[in-house]
Parts: structure tokens; C-alpha cells; sequence
């Protein structure tokens, strides 16, 4: 479980619109990396390139690599639908499916590729909750909607649904951006257990989310509207936050910028 | 700047607009009491279980006895066959149009779709007339009225298919990609099961639609006065077309006869509709129950 993740060369292009360029980062094993930059940076578009979500728009298509322990997900041959089976998504905003239970939710993944047997799954949705941490709140409900959760809820429900197909990596799209406080500390100490066995990708706009949860920090910046998005530096948390290498960094971390 | 006073022009504007609302609604809602009063009051004397299961067979217009079934048994039979055709075919349309579809081809089916949508019945009963019955030489019979009633129904279900399905929201395609799930499977497991109270109802009123067209049914299902449950030949009973030719007669007992198969034709949509309401209801999302 849990695999490297090293991009090189990587830009993607919505039709003709360049929105990343030149993208070259690793992300280790079992550990914690945030992506962090102003709106329209990008780095919602390199999350989704790392399991293929980036081709669902129409018109759109990436160039570069990007290696998963060795082998290049955007080679020939790769299934984007396996990519994704291994490399799992938490979107912004909670989607449970909702014409499913609670149980049917965390089941779905497997369900829907075919896995019957109700004592196995019975095994994995118990497992996947807990995991979640939110067994404990759900275990004499699991037959009622998943809708009828709260919003904190319902984000830890889609973090359970994501884990239950037992991916190799876990990329998470701003998970906390709906949420008070409380459900985002929630979900913090959730993804500080979760490292122990995934690696995990993390966008925020929440710097001090950033600076609380990751192992590695990556900035990304444009240089003006329709400009295409860049890495400026990735490092590790603690000297992002204290002694960037780069100007621009620090500008946006102190507040200076825009 | 008082905070307790309001304008008098705008207690004005608020008033008049609630008056010329509530206006609106009853001046809407009279024709519809009024249609359902008078079918109900006159048709009430010759509906009972007699009528509803005894066909015209050897009746004479002047009889006071007589009954609508052959006309129920075709009605049903061409609405139910039209509808089997209809459905499977118009929900694939919609998920082409909403989940494939990209250029020309699927323009093309847009297009035509809203140009069938305005096409008058009549044409469809001629056009099935002239291919079917003249062109390609068969009998009138029940089916002949299906494929003109197929014809009317497809546009209004492609259409609310099509609308119902662009309602999912995109985000819920996206959950099923990230768990690895391929696409069909998640037509057919998520966006088909989240949108389906909405095209059941979609249904339910296209279905609603061609049971109460006479025109096609007119050109297309000849002329009997007894029962035949085969629509595939000779020629069958239809209740629009019974009701039409009821109330042309001068005899009061056949136009008695007119008003009850009436009512038997709105008793029957009310009855379809409540079935969707309660398969939407029962399929709707949990929490919204």
C-alpha cells in the first residue's frame, strides 16, 4: 500500500487554454502533501491529473508524467478507470449519493465494480467507517440516507466511501472548505491517522490547514489572468512557513500578496 | 429613518399584486372544475360495472344498455404498446443526448426531437396511414394506432428524459469516476436511479398525452363495435374514438353512453398519474421523503 507519486514535465490544457505548465514535483510514500496558492492557480488541476479526473470535461488533455511507484498513468495501455480504483478522490463539497444509505454509500465503490457477498462487504463498510471516524455515530443508522447526515458528516461518510476500495493514494479537493470548525478538526485528526497507511494530497486554501496537517508544502502561482498556472517551490512544511527559499512564497504566506 | 414605517404605495403594490395572483389561480382553476363537474354529473348515470365490462356487440344506439369495454381493452392495449415501445427507446435517446452525445449527430437529434414535438396529430395518423396500411398493405388494426401514438409520445419523453437527466448534478458523476467506476455503470447505477422519480412523471405525462388522441387512433383502428383483444388485426375499440362517436349521435342514450366512456377516459389518466406519484415517491432520494 501506498506508493510514491513522481510528476515531471506535467501541463494540462482545458481546449486551447493552457492551465498548468511545467509541473515537476514527488510526493513520498505515507505522507501528507498540501498543495497551497491563490484561486486559479492550478492546483485543483494537478490534483485531478493525478488520477485522470482532469479528461472527464470534454476538451480537455494533459501532457507529461506522471509516475505512480513506476509506472507512467498517462502511458499507453493504462486504464483511467483502474487509475482511479488506486488513487482515490475527496471532492469540496460532500456528495454522497442520494439514493443510497449510509451503508450503500461506503459500499458503492465496490458494488459497482461487481463485488457481491454481503459478509465481506458488511466487513469493509464497518472497517471504512472507522477508519473514517465516524462508526461510532452511524452504526445504529447505517439504513438511513446518507443525505440526512450533517454537512461534517456527510465529508467523513465520502472520506469512508473513498477509502472502502482500498486505494494506494488519497487526494483530497479543499475536503474542509464547507465546514465549521469543529467537522474540520474533525477531519484533520482523520487525515493525521489516515497517513499511517496512505499517501495522501491535500489542496487548501487554509493555510494554517496546511501548516497543521502536512509533512510537504507546495506553492503554485500565476503570473496574471489567462497565464498558466507553476510550481514555485515544494518543501518541507516547516520551512515553507518559516524560511521559504522564494519571494513570491513568502509574500503569500505573509499576507503581502494580492 | 423610522424602521416601523412602511410606504403606502408599497402596502399598495404588495396588495394588488397578491389579489392579481390569487385572480390568476381561480380564473385558471375554473375551466378544469368546471370540465371535471360536468363529466362527472353527466356521466355518472350510465357509468356503473355494466359499462365497464360489456362491449356494443349487438346494441342498438337507442338501447339504454351498452358498454364501453371493447373501447377500454383497445385503449389500453394501443396506449401499452406504445408505451413499451417508447420508453426503453426514449430513455437511451436522453442518456445519448445528456451523457454521449458531442457535433452534428447529436444536434441533429435535438433538433428533430422539438420538431416532432409540434407536430399535430393528424399527421402522425396520416403518415402511419399512408406507410403502414397503404404503403405497406396491412389492415387497420390496433397496432397501426401504436406506432402513430409512438410517434406523439417519443418527443415528450426524450425531451423530460433529457431535462431530468441534465439535472443530476455533475458532481455525482465525478464521486462514481473517483471510485473507479466506468461510466456506464455509473449511468446506470447513479444518474439513472437519482433522476428517476422526475422521468417517471415525464413519462406518466407523455403517456397521459396519447390516451386521450382520437385523431390518429381515427385513421388508423377501422371501425368495431365489439371486443377484440388482438391488436395486431382486425380492427379494435378505442375509447377517444368511442366517446367522438357517441356524442355525434342525435339519440340521447348514446350520448349518455359518451359522457360515462369520458368519464372512464379521465378516471383512467387520474388513475396512471397516481401510480407514477407513487413509483416516483417510492423511488424518490430517502431524505427527501
Amino acid at each position: 500500500m501506498a506508493k510514491r507519486i513522481d510528476v515531471s514535465g506535467l501541463s494540462a490544457y482545458y481546449g486551447s487554454v493552457r492551465a498548468i505548465e511545467d509541473i515537476s514535483l514527488t510526493v513520498e510514500p505515507r505522507t501528507v502533501t498540501a498543495f497551497i496558492g491563490p484561486s486559479g492557480c492550478g492546483k485543483s488541476t494537478v490534483l485531478r491529473t493525478l488520477n485522470r479526473m482532469h479528461e472527464v470535461i470534454p476538451g480537455t488533455r494533459v501532457e507529461g508524467k506522471v509516475l505512480l511507484d513506476d509506472v507512467d498513468l498517462y502511458g499507453p495501455g493504462i486504464d483511467p478507470v483502474a487509475v482511479r480504483r488506486t488513487v482515490g478522490m475527496v471532492f469540496q463539497r460532500p456528495n454522497p449519493f442520494p439514493t443510497m444509505s449510509i451503508y450503500e454509500n461506503v459500499a458503492a465503490g465496490l458494488r459497482l465494480n461487481g463485488v457481491r457477498g454481503k459478509s465481506d462487504l458488511d466487513g469493509v463498510v464497518e472497517h471504512s467507517l472507522r477508519g473514517a471516524n465516524l462508526w461510532n455515530e452511524v452504526k445504529d443508522r447505517l439504513n438511513k440516507p446518507g443525505m440526512g447526515l450533517s454537512g461534517g458528516q456527510q465529508q467523513r461518510l465520502c472520506i469512508a466511501r473513498a477509502i472502502a476500495v482500498s486505494p494506494e493514494v488519497l487526494l483530497m479537493d479543499e475536503p474542509c472548505s464547507a465546514l465549521d470548525p469543529i467537522s474540520t478538526l474533525a477531519i484533520e485528526d482523520l487525515i493525521a491517522q489516515l497517513k499511517s497507511e496512505y499517501t495522501i494530497v491535500i489542496v487548501t486554501h487554509n493555510m494554517q490547514q496546511a501548516a497543521r496537517v502536512s509533512d510537504r508544502t507546495a506553492f503554485f502561482n500565476i503570473a496574471g489572468t489567462g497565464e498558466p498556472g507553476k510550481l514555485i517551490e515544494i518543501d518541507e512544511t516547516p520551512r515553507i512557513f518559516a524560511n521559504p527559499s522564494q519571494r513570491a512564497t513568502e509574500d503569500y504566506i505573509t499576507g503581502r500578496f494580492g | 429613518m423610522s424602521l416601523t414605517h412602511t410606504s403606502p404605495t408599497r402596502k399598495l403594490k404588495d396588495k394588488s399584486a397578491y389579489i392579481i395572483a390569487g385572480a390568476a389561480f381561480v380564473i385558471a382553476i375554473i375551466p378544469l372544475i368546471s370540465i371535471l363537474w360536468t363529466v362527472i354529473v353527466k356521466g355518472a348515470k350510465d357509468f356503473d360495472t355494466y359499462f365497464l365490462f360489456h362491449s356494443m356487440r349487438n346494441v342498438a344506439e337507442s338501447d339504454s344498455f351498452g358498454g364501453a369495454y371493447h373501447a377500454i381493452l383497445g385503449t389500453l392495449e394501443q396506449v401499452g404498446i406504445a408505451a413499451l415501445i417508447t420508453i426503453p427507446l426514449s430513455l437511451m435517446v436522453g442518456i445519448y443526448l445528456v451523457e454521449y452525445g458531442r457535433g452534428r449527430l447529436s444536434q441533429a437529434v435535438t433538433f428533430f426531437v422539438d420538431v416532432m414535438m409540434g407536430l399535430p396529430s393528424i399527421v402522425a395518423g396520416l403518415f402511419i396511414l399512408s406507410v403502414w396500411i397503404l404503403g405497406a398493405g396491412f389492415q387497420a388494426s390496433g397496432f397501426a394506432a401504436s406506432l402513430a401514438l409512438t410517434i406523439l409520445m417519443l418527443p415528450v419523453a426524450v425531451r423530460s428524459t433529457e431535462e431530468m437527466l441534465k439535472l443530476v448534478s455533475p458532481a455525482l458523476r465525478e464521486a462514481s469516476y473517483a471510485l473507479g467506476v466506468p461510466k456506464w455503470r455509473t449511468i446506470t447505477k447513479v444518474v439513472l436511479p437519482t433522476a428517476l422519480p422526475g422521468i417517471v412523471t415525464g413519462m406518466m405525462l407523455g403517456i397521459a398525452r396519447i390516451m386521450g388522441e382520437t385523431a390518429p387512433v381515427l385513421l388508423l383502428v377501422g371501425v368495431t363495435q365489439s371486443i377484440n383483444g388482438n391488436p395486431f388485426s382486425e380492427p379494435q375499440g378505442s375509447l377517444p374514438l368511442f366517446v367522438f362517436n357517441e356524442s355525434q349521435n342525435s339519440l340521447q342514450t348514446a350520448v349518455d353512453r359518451g359522457w360515462a366512456a369520458a368519464l372512464t377516459l379521465i378516471i383512467l389518466i387520474m388513475l396512471l398519474n397516481l401510480i407514477a406519484r407513487l413509483i416516483a415517491w417510492w423511488k424518490a432520494p430517502a431524505a427527501s421523503r
